[in-house]
C-alpha cells in the first residue's frame, strides 16, 4: 500500500496573463488523511487543485496520486480522484438522475451498473427523491450535494472539495460534515479548502496554508494550534462603562459600554483576570472566543508571509 | 482490454448525451430545417423553378436538391457542436470530462459523432421533404451519395468544434456560420451550375470549398458535377485529417479547454 494519497514536487505555474500562481509548492497528503488545505482568495489554492484533477495545466513540478505519475498515466490516477469544484459544472437543465449516470459513463461504468451506483450515492446524499427534477430546480444546497455526488459516483479513494460549503445554510454545512467524516471513516482520503476555518478545524487532522504562490506552513491541526501565543476573547459584564478598566498585564478594549474584548497570552491565568475584575466589582456574564482558533493563527501567518 | 472497454462506454455515453441534448430540442433543431427547405421548394422550386427551366439538363428543382440537401447537412453539423461544445465550456461542465480518464481522442469522436448524427438526420429529413415536391426522385450512386454525406457531416462538426475551442462569447459562434459558412454555401453551386457564370466568376468560384462538397453529393445524386470528383474526395479527406489533428493537439494543449 502506497503511504501517500497525493505528492505534489515544485509545482509551478504561471498564467497567460504572467500571473504567477504557484512557486514550487511541495506537499505531501497521507492514505487515509482529511487535509486542509487553506489561503487567502488568490494564493494559489484553486490553482494547485487544478492541476492535480487536470483543469489547469501546470508550468512544471510533478503530481503523484497514489503513487501514479499523471505526466505517465493520468487516465489511471484520475480514476482514483474525485473532485468537487467551487463552482457549479453540471448542465441545469437536464435531471439529476442522467447527470449522475452521465459522470459514472465518462468513468468508464456501464449503464446498467451506474444505475445501481446512481441510487446508492443519490439515497445517500438525500437526494433520491428529487431524482427526475431538472438541476435547475434544486436550491443552492441541493446543488452542493448533487456535486459531492457526481465526486463520488466512481468510489475515489482521494476526493477533493474546493469549498464545498461556500453559500450552504448551518444546518445542511453541519449534515456535509458529518457525511465527509463518514466516508473519511471509511478510507476515503479528503482534501479540503474552505474559509471557513472553524470547518477546517472541526474536520481536518493536517493542514496546509498556501499564500502568494508559496507554502507557508504544513503540519498537524494540533501542532499549529498549540503554537497560539494569544487568544481574544470577548466578555460581556453587568457594568455600564465609559472606558476599560485597567488591569497590568492584560490588555483590554471597550467593544461596547458593556462588552470588554481581551488579550491573554497562552501562559496567562484566566482566573488571574477574572479576579482583577471581580476586584473593580466587575462580574463577567458570558464569555466567549473572539474569533475562531484556527483563524488567529491564520490571519498571523498570511500577514507574516 | 478493460480500458478499451472503459473508453468504449465513455464514448458511447457522450455520444447518447449528444443526441439526447438535440433530441430534448426537437423543436429549434429538427423542425426548422424541415420547414424552411420546404419554403425553398415552393418559391425556388414549384413557382419559380418551371421559369427557369433546366440546369445542366435537369428539372431546376431536382437540381437544387442535392443543394438544398448539403446546405442543411453543413449547416446543423457545424451549429450541433459549435454550440454544444461551447456550452460545456460555457456552464463549466466541460470539467465533467476534463477530470474523467477519457482521453482526447473520444472527446473529439463524441462531440464529432453528436454534430454527424444530426447532419445526417437533418440530411435525410429534408430528402423527404424533397420527395413531397419531386416524388420521382432516384439516386444515382448511393454508395457516393452517403460517403460524401458523412464524409461533409465530419469535415463541418470539425470546423464547428475548433470554432467553439476559440469562442469566448456567444458572438463567437455566431460568426464563422453567419458571415463565412452561408456566403460560402449560397455561392458554392447550390442554386446553379458555375457553367452559367462568365470565366472569371467561374474562376473564383473554383477556390470555393463548399464547390467540390455539393457538386460531390450531386454527382452522387444526379450523375451531374462542375468539378473532378476524385479530386474533390480527396480534398475532403485531406481536410478531414488536417482538422482532426489541428482538434487533437488543440486538446492536448488544452486552448479553450484548460487553463
Amino acid at each position: 500500500m502506497n503511504q501517500f494519497a497525493l505528492e505534489i514536487t515544485d509545482l509551478k505555474k504561471t498564467y497567460d496573463s504572467d500571473v504567477v500562481a504557484l512557486k514550487g509548492i511541495n506537499l505531501s497528503v497521507k492514505e487515509g488523511d482529511f487535509f486542509a488545505l487553506l489561503g487567502p482568495n488568490g494564493a494559489g489554492k484553486s490553482s494547485t487543485i487544478g492541476i492535480i484533477a487536470s483543469l489547469v495545466t501546470k508550468t512544471a513540478g510533478k503530481v503523484k496520486i497514489f503513487g501514479i505519475d499523471t505526466d505517465e498515466n493520468f487516465p489511471e490516477a484520475k480514476r482514483l480522484l474525485g473532485v468537487v469544484s467551487q463552482e457549479i459544472n453540471f448542465n441545469n437543465f437536464e435531471k439529476v438522475i442522467d447527470i449522475v449516470t452521465t459522470q459514472a459513463g465518462f468513468y468508464g461504468i456501464s449503464l446498467k451498473d451506474s444505475m445501481l451506483k446512481t441510487e446508492t450515492t443519490l439515497k445517500r446524499l438525500g437526494l433520491w427523491e428529487k431524482r427526475n427534477e431538472q438541476a435547475r430546480t434544486l436550491s443552492g444546497g441541493f446543488k452542493r450535494r448533487l456535486m459531492i455526488a457526481k465526486a463520488l459516483i466512481h468510489e475515489p479513494k482521494l476526493l477533493i472539495l474546493d469549498e464545498p460549503t461556500a453559500g450552504v445554510d448551518i444546518e445542511l454545512r453541519r449534515e456535509m460534515w458529518e457525511f465527509l467524516k463518514e466516508i473519511n471513516a471509511k478510507g476515503t482520503t479528503i482534501i479540503l479548502t474552505t474559509h471557513y476555518l472553524e470547518e477546517a478545524e472541526q474536520l481536518c487532522k493536517n493542514i496546509a496554508i498556501i499564500d502568494y504562490g508559496e507554502l507557508v506552513e504544513n503540519t498537524s491541526m494540533k501542532d499549529l494550534l498549540s503554537r497560539l501565543d494569544v487568544q481574544g476573547f470577548v466578555l460581556d459584564i453587568d457594568k455600564i462603562l465609559d472606558q476599560p478598566p485597567s488591569i497590568p498585564k492584560f490588555p483590554i478594549t471597550l467593544e461596547d459600554s458593556s462588552t470588554l474584548n481581551v488579550s491573554i497570552k497562552k501562559d496567562q491565568s484566566i482566573n488571574h483576570l477574572f479576579e482583577q475584575l471581580s476586584a473593580l466589582d466587575i462580574n463577567v456574564l458570558s464569555m466567549r472566543n473572539k474569533s475562531n482558533r484556527l483563524e488567529e493563527m491564520f490571519i498571523e501567518m498570511v500577514n507574516k508571509s | 482490454m478493460k480500458r478499451g472497454n472503459e473508453i468504449l462506454v465513455s464514448l458511447i455515453t457522450l455520444i447518447r448525451k449528444e443526441i439526447k441534448r438535440y433530441l430534448r430540442i426537437w423543436v429549434q433543431t429538427l423542425v426548422p430545417p424541415a420547414v424552411t427547405m420546404s419554403l425553398y421548394f415552393v418559391i425556388f422550386g414549384s413557382l419559380i423553378g418551371p421559369r427557369i427551366g433546366t440546369m445542366d439538363g435537369l428539372d431546376y428543382i431536382q437540381f437544387m436538391i442535392p443543394g438544398l440537401i448539403m446546405m442543411s447537412v453543413i449547416t446543423n453539423s457545424y451549429a450541433n457542436v459549435v454550440s454544444s461544445f461551447y456550452s460545456v465550456k460555457f456552464q463549466k461542465s466541460i470539467e465533467e470530462l476534463l477530470v474523467s480518464p477519457m482521453p482526447n481522442w473520444a472527446i473529439l469522436v463524441g462531440f464529432v459523432m453528436g454534430g454527424v448524427s444530426r447532419g445526417v438526420l437533418i440530411g435525410c429529413i429534408v430528402f423527404c421533404v424533397s420527395l413531397f415536391f419531386y416524388p420521382s426522385f432516384t439516386i444515382v450512386n448511393p454508395l457516393l451519395t452517403i460517403s460524401v454525406l458523412f464524409l461533409t457531416a465530419i469535415l463541418f462538426s470539425l470546423m464547428g468544434f475548433i470554432n467553439a475551442i476559440f469562442a469566448d462569447s456567444f458572438d463567437d459562434i455566431s460568426i464563422i456560420p453567419t458571415f463565412v459558412l452561408t456566403p460560402l454555401i449560397y455561392l458554392g453551386g447550390v442554386f446553379y451550375s458555375i457553367n452559367i457564370l462568365p470565366d472569371i466568376w467561374r474562376n473564383i468560384s473554383m477556390g470555393n470549398p463548399m464547390l467540390y462538397v455539393v457538386n460531390t453529393f450531386r454527382e452522387g445524386m444526379l450523375g451531374v458535377s462542375d468539378v473532378s470528383i476524385p479530386f474533390a474526395l480527396g480534398m475532403i479527406i485531406f481536410f478531414i485529417i488536417i482538422l482532426t489533428s489541428a482538434c487533437l493537439l488543440l486538446l492536448h494543449r488544452g486552448v479553450g479547454t484548460r487553463q
